[in-house]
């Protein structure tokens, strides 16, 4: 099997295997990571919401935020390892795309490898 | 180590945009004259690798979360200008796509995780492996000491970064406008969970991964862009 078939199978198995970043850390109760809170998290922390973190927090609203789907934040761990996959599916593709756009401009056509 | 939105102010996001956009300049240009064709698609893979092995979330019991980066093996295989790239691409659809990093903080966050860990990581293996063979056990070693050093530099620059914030920015009473942890909290924080847990895992990624490679596929690992 060539180099790459094999490489894009491990990248496949560990987009099957990504739900355990975030299994792992509900079943151990961990916690954001640190400076990764949210406003409300924010509040409990240190008791008020900074100003500029309230308005710059605000600026962007992401697709799929946190790797899931709008307003599944209730749902399932089930359901939301089912939406981390799509999340991996769906950012590797974009990564590969936009890589293969910069290798069009970036790469030398010569072959001498 | 995605700083979101909000915990840097705008001069320290400045600062880090108008520092990368000449590393992003330099890095293609360098990338444009030794990256071959048949090479695009192992940095497709290397950039995807990264992005995918960032959402792997490491618990500490009760505490945070952190995970690996994978930046100092995509810069053993690839040289440290490609990876730049690689991970580069990798930390924008984590900030555009799903709200992981925020876009005021890209050119900061590049400069942890794109610069940082694969410059850092990449020369300490080069330094560490000098002349030994592709299949060696040193190389191994090299590639674990370089993943935990470079993750755990890259921990405590933004620590700083985020330490910084209630010195520069803060209201007339002094309550923070940004980030609020000063820097006796921050780096600490920091830097002590990289350095207890989240280092290990960078390091065991990398050096797991290069020992399988010495024996799958050396040439992979003799085939660096430079």
């Amino acid at each position: 099997m060539k180099i790459a078939t094999k490489l894009w199978i491990a990248l496949g198995v560990l987009i099957l295997l990504s739900p355990l970043g975030l299994i792992l850390p509900e079943h151990f109760k961990a916690g954001s990571a640190w400076g990764e809170w949210g406003a409300d998290e924010m509040e409990k922390l240190v008791g008020y919401v900074p100003e500029g973190l309230k308005r710059l927090s605000e600026l962007w609203s992401a697709p799929l935020p946190d790797y899931a789907f709008k307003g599944w934040e209730e749902q399932g761990l089930a359901h939301l390892s089912f939406a981390y996959i799509i999340s991996a599916i769906v950012g590797s593709v974009l990564v590969v795309l936009i890589i293969g756009l910069l290798g069009k401009f970036l790469a030398k056509r010569t072959n001498n490898a | 180590m995605h700083i979101p939105d909000g915990y840097l102010g705008p001069a320290t996001c400045g600062i880090f945009y108008a520092v990368m956009i000449p590393i992003w300049v330099a890095a293609s240009r360098i990338v444009k004259k030794t990256l071959r064709t048949k090479q695009v698609p192992l940095l497709a893979i290397g950039a995807a690798f990264s992005f995918v092995i960032m959402m792997f979330n490491v618990p500490i019991p009760g505490g945070s979360t952190g995970h690996a980066v994978g930046g100092v093996l995509v810069a053993i295989l690839l040289g440290p200008w490609a990876a730049s790239i690689a991970i580069t691409v990798a930390l924008v659809v984590q900030a555009l796509l799903f709200g992981d990093g925020g876009i005021t903080a890209i050119g900061a966050n590049c400069f942890n995780m794109a610069v940082v860990i694969p410059f850092i990581g990449y020369y300490t293996y080069v330094w560490i492996s000098g002349n030994s063979a592709i299949n060696a056990h040193r190389r191994v070693i090299a590639a674990f000491i370089a993943g935990y050093v470079a993750i755990n530099i890259a921990a405590l620059l933004a620590g700083i970064e985020f330490g910084l914030q209630p010195l520069l920015c803060h209201t007339a009473t002094g309550q923070a406008l940004y980030c609020p942890y000063g820097l006796k909290i921050a780096v600490p924080a920091m830097a002590g969970e990289h350095l207890l847990v989240f280092g290990w895992v960078e390091a065991i990624v990398t050096a797991l991964v290069i020992k399988y490679l010495q024996k799958q596929t050396p040439e992979l690992i003799a085939q660096e862009v430079r």
